[in-house]
């Protein structure tokens, strides 16, 4: 047997109001313009591995890969600091494939294996559209292994594989496209209802004894009938986070879990179904341990932080779909991969160094020290999660930024070092020196085809 | 070990300066040519006489033929160097050291830089391929660094600062429209400079130097020979470079309100010269003005006021051109403009006007010793040059 050992959420900072894009109530989760699905997967496992687990596996699965062909799940692992020797699997194509990923993870559990298992998505419409009004952007991440060290184990599961044209993209399109609803919900609402009971069959489950049921599928439709086929109770229905989030992609059965658990008592049994071009759905039963495995800031926590004033034509603008006018200044250079190479645990993991002679910090790592000059005594040290404060800063309004004017910093971090750096998340009306910050795993920009991922300090989140 | 300086062993004994601006119409080589040929009439001297040159360029072209191709030199000794924003500077020191060594007995310092043909707003830096993390400042942000950090160190309130760096850019407009040769020639008032759109942090448009294209050229030799060529040569006290090791990006411990290379350029500049009171000793300088309120930390580090005690200064008119120390006459890089690689040749130029008395409308009153500063880099991370120049030996 085997289940979740930890697990960790990210919830961007920015949010677009359904009134801004011209209609509706609430709103989604925007990232913002130096985040996609591989640097809010980061962010997410890093809630999960705060207990630092001895990780083998990395599974990722996104429908919004920064790279089409170039695994991701790299990145993730690098920036992360898992050893190079853990196998990396990617999925992408459909949204289930987020619950698939926990689902893989968690037989690898049986095997004896303890996989990190990620799923983000940024989710784009085609404007004007309900896809684009009713998605949102965000990740997840659980670490899964063996039983005996579960917060949450698996006590049965089902799947139903469905060849149908209910959603789908082509790899040249923006925009995903949708048959006609109905058509959608007389095929996959069935197949729905099927799966869940199969897997409770599995689980020996009664519905009645559920303490929630997380019901996620492309079309929220599709799934509807599936409380009433199981008679289960309103209360027994999971917040699909329809008004502050939107539908996660392949982030999304995973965010309501992570939700789920947050709150979640010992012997609690949880319902997780997600249906696109078929239908996975896993019983989960929470045990005693759930207490340890909960990361430091709850689902609710990153809901709580936000900032909704931004314009529905800045959103447009960070995803490419309205073009704009230039700044006067260069493109920027495209990294250089030998560079990349040599200098990897800089770039991603955040590795600076630590004079061994007098203790004077290094970002990026240095092989003499600048105070005592010494050759050759550094000690690599992570920075990432490091607490730091602005020790002076600036609006740059002539840099190039999809969201001027930059703000750039001079950081030192409470553990003795310091660095130059953008701050992002932030207002830039709002910034004072002394301001305590934290570190964030970003993609800065994407030059002649090459992503360009480092960090970025925030403001406490 | 010690930096002995070469006080009084090298004159220069002819300059060139093109107009500083935008000359969408003439390339460097345009420019280089006219720089060099009124430096060769300056002196007097045949361009076949010139032994070696030193020339400086911050990123219009590449080696030494970028000058001899131009000014089809036969098969001379040509150097090009580069030291960021003190480039021009670096050409003076080397070419300076070559006469003084002895190797050459006549040699021509030259910079050139063509900025505007690039298309973009402010200066682009070309840099080497890199890993993508390296800050994305421009170079008004990171000055602007400088501002916030003083107000903040010596109690001054931001609104009073910026009349003080608002004063620094007017005392350069009004240097500059009297001077033919520069990028910008209008006095520009105090309100309109304060309400300048902002650039970067405390910074508005005005508060930046001029991006420019330019060239200017000096002849030197050792300084027995100098009246050989002309009879009133200009003399070297000092020569000084100081290239930091990154200490403010590392260092906790720096505030963003002084550059240390410039503080150990300038006392070094001072021993050679035997200056022990640069405040009183120092007639007049062109100093690095790049952004106003670098203007106002170096007048700090080379020690022309008291830390803390700049700003008062500035707003007491001590550095304006009928001051008692002016600091930049010809309107600096503010107003004459800032092509990179001329810059530190530019600033020798109104050395070598105002001591032999041809700075006409701008001519300060018996000049005995001027400081040229040029700095390349940012705060906290640069290098500087300071050289110190008389019209007398000893």
């Amino acid at each position: 047997m085997s289940g979740i050992i930890s697990y960790g959420a990210y919830v961007p900072y920015y949010r677009l109001t359904r009134k801004a894009i011209g209609g509706g109530r609430g709103e989604r989760a925007i990232a913002s313009h130096d985040e996609d699905s591989v640097s809010m997967s980061v962010e997410a496992g890093r809630g999960a591995l705060a207990a630092k687990p001895a990780i083998d596996t990395l599974v990722f699965a996104t429908n919004s890969a920064p790279y089409a062909e170039k695994l991701n799940a790299t990145a993730i692992s690098a920036a992360l600091d898992l050893p190079t020797q853990v196998n990396t699997i990617e999925l992408a194509n459909n949204t289930r494939m987020g619950l698939a990923a926990l689902l893989l993870g968690t037989d690898l559990g049986k095997a004896g294996r303890t996989s990190l298992v990620c799923a983000g998505d940024i989710v784009i419409g085609a404007p004007g559209g309900a896809r684009e009004r009713d998605s949102g952007d965000a990740a997840v991440a659980f670490v899964t292994g063996p039983e005996e060290n579960a917060i949450a184990r698996v006590l049965g599961r089902a799947s139903t594989t469905s060849e149908v044209l209910d959603v789908w993209r082509l790899p040249t399109d923006r925009f995903a496209r949708q048959w006609e609803e109905r058509f959608g919900i007389e095929v996959l609402g069935p197949v729905s209802i099927d799966t869940a009971q199969r897997a409770l069959a599995d689980a020996n489950v009664a519905p009645e004894a559920l303490a929630t049921v997380i019901l996620d599928a492309t079309n929220s439709r599709d799934v509807a009938g599936v409380p009433r086929a199981l008679g289960l109770k309103p209360e027994q229905v999971a917040d699909m986070l329809a008004a502050s989030v939107g539908r996660s992609g392949v982030a999304h059965a995973g965010l309501v879990l992570a939700r789920t658990l947050d709150q979640a008592q010992p012997g609690d049994k949880i319902l997780v179904l997600s249906t696109a071009d078929g239908c996975d759905a896993v019983v989960l039963e929470v045990s005693d341990k759930i207490a340890e495995g909960r990361p430091e800031r709850s689902v609710d926590h990153w809901l709580a932080s936000s900032n909704n004033e931004i314009a529905y034509n800045t959103y447009l603008k960070w995803r490419e779909i309205l073009p704009f006018e230039p700044p006067r200044r260069p493109d920027p250079d495209r990294p250089a991969a030998p560079i990349m190479k040599r200098n990897e645990r800089w770039k991603y993991a955040f590795f600076g160094s630590r004079c061994g002679k007098c203790g004077q910090g290094h970002l990026p790592p240095q092989r003499v020290c600048l105070k005592c000059r010494s050759i050759d005594e550094m000690v690599d040290e992570r920075f990432a999660d490091a607490a730091c404060k602005i020790t002076t800063y600036t609006l740059d309004h002539l840099a190039y930024s999809l969201q001027p004017p930059v703000v750039s910093t001079v950081v030192d971090f409470d553990c003795g070092g310091r660095l130059a750096c953008e701050l992002t998340d932030v207002d830039p009306g709002d910034v004072a020196i002394g301001d305590k910050l934290e570190m964030t795993f970003r993609r800065f920009y994407t030059g002649q085809g090459v992503h360009n991922y480092f960090w970025k300090a925030r403001p406490q989140r | 070990m010690a930096s002995n300086g070469i006080k009084d062993q090298v004159a220069i004994v002819g300059m060139g300066c093109t107009p500083f601006g935008e000359h969408w119409g003439r390339d460097a080589a345009d420019m280089l040519i006219d720089a060099a040929s009124d430096a060769y009439q300056s002196a007097g001297v045949d361009p076949a006489d010139v032994d070696a040159y030193w020339l400086g360029t911050f990123a219009s072209g590449i080696s030494g033929m970028v000058f001899s191709e131009a000014l089809k030199t036969p098969y001379k000794p040509v150097t090009r160097l580069e030291n960021m924003c003190a480039t021009g500077s670096e050409a003076i020191r080397n070419a300076a050291y070559a006469v003084a060594s002895g190797a050459y007995d006549l040699v021509m310092a030259v910079g050139v830089e063509k900025l505007k043909d690039g298309g973009y707003s402010g200066l682009v830096v070309p840099g080497p391929d890199g890993d993508g993390t390296e800050s994305s400042m421009t170079a008004p942000a990171m000055f602007s660094l400088l501002a916030p950090a003083y107000c903040e160190k010596y109690g001054v309130g931001e609104d009073e600062l910026k009349d003080v760096i608002s004063h620094i850019a007017w005392k350069n407009h009004v240097a500059g429209a009297k001077n033919p040769k520069a990028q910008f020639r209008k006095e520009v008032s105090l309100e309109k400079i304060c309400n300048s759109p902002r650039i970067a942090g405390m910074f508005g448009v005005f508060d930046c130097s001029g991006v420019s294209d330019g060239s200017a050229a000096a002849i030197l030799c050792r300084a027995e020979d100098a009246y050989k060529y002309t009879d009133k040569p200009i003399f070297l006290k000092a020569l000084s470079v100081a290239a930091g090791p990154n200490e403010g990006f590392i260092s906790e411990d720096y505030d963003f309100t002084t550059f240390q290379e410039v503080v150990v350029s300038a006392q070094d500049a001072y021993k050679q010269a035997g200056i022990t009171n640069p405040r009183e000793e120092i007639s007049m300088a062109e100093v690095h003005d790049c952004f106003t309120a670098t203007e106002l930390v170096l007048m700090e580090d080379m020690g022309f006021s008291e830390r803390g005690e700049g700003w008062k200064d500035v707003m007491d008119g001590r550095f304006d051109g009928d001051g008692a120390q002016p600091i930049n006459p010809d309107g600096g890089l503010k107003s004459f403009g800032h092509p990179i690689g001329a810059s530190g040749l530019r600033m020798m130029y109104e050395m070598w006007l105002q001591l032999r008395g041809e700075a006409g409308e701008r001519q300060i009153k018996d000049p005995k010793l001027g400081l040229t500063h040029n700095l390349g880099g940012q705060p906290g991370r640069c290098v500087s040059f300071i050289s110190i120049v008389g019209r007398e030996l000893g």
